[in-house]
């Protein structure tokens, strides 16, 4: 009886490590955290893509709109992908994006928007990825919502696709 | 004569004392980066790690060294941004009591059934 009692509970014990396991296999290996509450923007300051000035984030945040942050490199191939996405959202009147060149090389972003067309109002340049730690980020390509408060609500890893493109219309709406 | 003796003395005094500083940041950098993981690797922490990520974060956490941050204000400027996850020794909060108390409960258990055990032997 005690022996059936600890085969029983043998084969329970390992059915169970089966299918976390098995359920484990088909997660993605990606970590995308919940942001718990509400986290306002950093404060810092960065230079202007185009002209080379230090701008502060109070100057680039400085309209009562939603912005959209999308960090980005010429060398990165899903933000190639991602690009006409983001020209679309663009042409939103009720969203500003605000583009944040990471680890890049200043030359080879500027052929980069030249070939695929300027989405963003303004480009900040992170050239050692700091910037991007501030926000939280991880790479390339990351985007994040800001609202009218300057509070982040919403962060998105990897390429945006269709249906986040959906969803950030109706959260801007 | 003595005026430039004292001079010298000063100078080095203040020479070492800045190297020694620098020898102890370094080691407090390389601490507590030992104790971050690198978010985007496989099983590495940023202080073992060449990646972009683990590179941006050694110049945070450098930069935060020389404001003047201690470790515990480096860890919880990175746990706000990225959550427990990125520091390998986690913190006791609501999230992890089950990992901090669950081993204490096992161990306690393990001991109340061996206890059990040698006491029926010594019944028989």
């Amino acid at each position: 009886m005690k022996n059936k009692f600890s085969l029983f509970f043998v084969i329970i014990f390992l059915s169970f490590c089966f299918v976390v396991f098995y359920k484990g296999l088909n997660n993605s290996n990606t970590y995308a955290p919940t942001i718990k509450g509400k986290k306002k923007i950093p404060i810092f300051e960065a230079k202007d893509f185009n002209s080379s000035v230090y701008l502060n984030s109070k100057k680039i945040f400085e309209e009562d709109n939603f912005y959209i942050l999308n960090i980005w490199a010429s060398w990165c191939v899903p933000c190639r992908t991602e690009h006409p996405l983001l020209m679309r959202l663009s042409k939103n009147q009720s969203v500003k994006l605000i583009g944040l060149n990471y680890r890049d090389n200043l030359n080879n972003a500027k052929k980069f928007i030249n070939e695929l067309g300027n989405p963003y109002s303004q480009i900040i340049i992170d050239d050692n990825g700091t910037l991007s730690v501030e926000f939280g980020a991880y790479g390339v390509p990351e985007t994040f919502i800001i609202d009218k408060n300057k509070i982040i609500i919403r962060k998105f890893i990897g390429p945006i696709n269709n249906e986040i493109v959906e969803e950030i219309k109706l959260i801007i709406k | 004569m003595k005026i430039l003796n004292i001079f010298v003395v000063l100078f080095l005094f203040i020479g070492f004392s800045h190297l020694k500083s620098d020898e102890k940041n370094d080691e407090l950098k390389s601490k507590t980066l030992k104790n971050i993981r690198c978010l985007i690797c496989q099983g590495q922490s940023v202080y073992d790690s060449e990646s972009d990520f683990a590179s941006s974060i050694k110049l945070i956490v450098d930069k935060k060294i020389n404001e003047g941050l201690k470790e515990d204000q480096i860890y919880e400027f990175l746990r706000e941004k990225y959550g427990d996850w990125i520091i390998y020794d986690p913190q006791l909060n609501k999230n992890t009591y089950i990992l901090w108390l669950l081993p204490l409960l096992l161990f306690l258990a393990g001991g109340a059934i061996i206890r059990k055990k040698i006491h029926k032997k010594n019944e028989k």
